[in-house]
């Protein structure tokens, strides 16, 4: 059985995984989640656009902060038994979105700093097959 | 633009903490005593607005009409609501605004809630078409991991310590020693934050915001009718400020995935700048005018990043106001003098008019036991999800 994205549209898999955005034919505004085409037009209140294209966001980014979750989250996040703590980032990718996610198996706040690099990585969700993007801290001096 | 101001008649709560009855019963006992403090009729009252609450079915969502029908239906007309933590500061300015218009004479608002213990949690069902769903769903994404992340970046950009957010808490706690509508009274030690349990590293349990059952109200009138009714030196709402982000937004707000693109530019100011600077603007009031703050300390250090987004010191420059006692009662500019959400626990709806009867109280020179002395300007500040954002000036 081949594993799905645990969201349908957001992100690709494979050997080199990335985010998907929309932009903005237009003004070039980049978007994500992928939202903009369904809604009908581009969110930038100086643009008239109504035409997105697909694609495929920077798989490197800044961090722009971290955390952990040491408690278990309430659903509808599915929480392995026993709960097992997590790591999240916010990284800034170089189209100048700042993206969640949580951070790859083994990594967690002790990893990470603002400002350092990191990676986009597709690995199974905490609970069942469905993958899910996460952001993996390359090594220091790995370029952006 | 300056607006004119509307007068505060009277301000008054149910103590925050958890005591097992309904939102209703907590509401009308802030709301009579703001008629008592205010001295005005209950027949006088001719607007009911209510900020809504999400946790307590129908009744809850026309929280206006509940309380109206609970206080004795007397003809007024009623409005209700909603803006997450800005839910008080929303109903406050439809107030206003009518009075205003010249709609209305005497407006009561009122804030209350029943809050359950734990993580905030999204509501049920399979919601891919909500955010504050989908960041459950996909990343187990709670408010503290939220703000966990501002903390962060307060110690990787600016140096902060977990030991300058403990003394928050600390300075807090102390705060709300005497504050008899406070939940928690009791000294808190730095150790004491440090020893509690991490829970989004780096805050520890003591650093976050409990949740509470708690109501506020407060009683506004015209300048006409606090004439007719003999108020003296009343305190003023100078400025209400519920704007909304500008795009592109830059900075990640709960409960969303992802910031909107900065086209490689950040803009000029950060959303929560822009809502302490409608609010000066409104008021005609400098940041340099304030005497005393209440700001929402969801966290301890969310605390430092609203003095700094409400311009009460440089960004970067919160750890050394706190580290010198500038926001402590007795400083330069006290903060959080009410003790703050870390003595209270957040009532969501109630929590923007608690703030306000605070400042009432203070610059009334009533806060006993924790007054601001000589306070004549007050700023209250508060941010929620979706955009939701508020501060409210006064002045004496």
């Amino acid at each position: 059985m081949t594993a799905t994205p645990a969201i349908e549209g957001w992100f690709t898999t494979g050997d080199q995984p990335a985010l998907i955005g929309e932009r903005c034919t237009t003004c070039a505004t980049s978007y994500f989640p992928p939202t903009a085409a369904a809604a009908g037009f581009c969110r930038n209140p100086r643009c008239e656009g109504t035409e997105f294209e697909q694609v495929e966001l920077s798989r490197r980014g800044t961090v722009w902060s971290y955390t952990d979750t040491r408690y278990q989250p309430p659903p509808p996040y599915s929480a392995p038994e026993p709960f097992a703590p997590f790591g999240l980032a916010a990284v800034e990718l170089p189209e100048g979105i700042v993206v969640l996610g949580q951070v790859a198996a083994g990594y967690g706040p002790d990893d990470l700093r603002v400002g350092m690099h990191v990676e986009l990585v597709v690995e199974p969700e905490h609970t069942g097959e469905a993958l899910i993007w996460r952001w993996k801290p390359l090594a220091e001096g790995s370029a952006a | 633009m300056s607006v004119q101001p509307v007068i505060v008649a009277g301000v008054g709560m149910h103590p925050w903490g958890k005591w097992g009855r309904s939102f209703v019963q907590y509401g009308i006992h802030a709301a009579r005593e703001a008629l008592q403090d205010a001295g005005v009729p209950w027949t006088d009252v001719d607007l009911v607005v209510g900020g809504e609450t999400v946790r307590n079915g129908y009744a809850g969502y026309v929280a206006g009409s509940t309380f109206a029908q609970a206080l004795g239906w007397n003809g007024a007309r009623i409005a209700t609501s909603y803006a997450a933590c800005a839910t008080g500061a929303q109903a406050l300015d439809t107030a206003r605004a009518r009075i205003l218009a010249g709609m209305s004479e005497v407006a009561v608002v009122v804030g209350a809630d029943t809050t359950p213990k734990g993580f905030l949690a999204p509501n049920a069902g399979e919601r891919w078409d909500d955010p504050d769903w989908l960041r459950f769903r996909l990343l187990g994404m709670t408010n503290p991991a939220y703000f966990a992340m501002y903390a962060r970046r307060r110690m990787d950009l600016y140096g902060a310590t977990s030991e300058d957010f403990a003394q928050v808490k600390v300075k807090n706690a102390k705060h709300g020693l005497a504050n008899p509508n406070a939940r928690y009274r009791k000294e808190v030690s730095v150790d004491d934050v440090l020893g509690s349990a991490v829970v989004s590293d780096p805050l520890h349990l003591l650093d976050i915001c409990a949740t509470s059952d708690g109501a506020a109200a407060v009683v506004l009138v015209s300048e006409a009718y606090a004439a007719k009714a003999g108020l003296t030196d009343p305190v003023r709402i100078a400025g209400i400020a519920t704007v909304t982000p500008t795009f592109p937004n830059t900075v990640l707000d709960m409960p969303m995935l992802a910031t909107d693109a900065s086209g490689g530019v950040d803009p000029e100011r950060t959303f929560k700048e822009s809502i302490g600077d409608a609010v000066y603007a409104e008021a005609g009031i400098e940041p340099g005018d304030v005497d005393v703050a209440e700001v929402y300390d969801l966290s301890t250090a969310l605390e430092l990043d609203w003095m700094e987004d409400l311009g009460l010191c440089k960004r970067g420059e919160a750890e050394a106001l706190l580290r010198a006692g500038d926001t402590t009662i007795g400083g330069r500019i006290p903060v959080n003098p009410s003790g703050g959400l870390a003595c209270f626990g957040e009532a969501v709806p109630a929590q923007a008019l608690a703030q306000v009867c605070e400042l009432t109280w203070q610059l009334r020179g009533r806060a006993r036991g924790r007054q601001v002395e000589g306070a004549r300007v007050g700023i209250t500040a508060n941010q929620g999800l979706f955009g939701h954002g508020s501060s409210v000036l006064l002045t004496r």
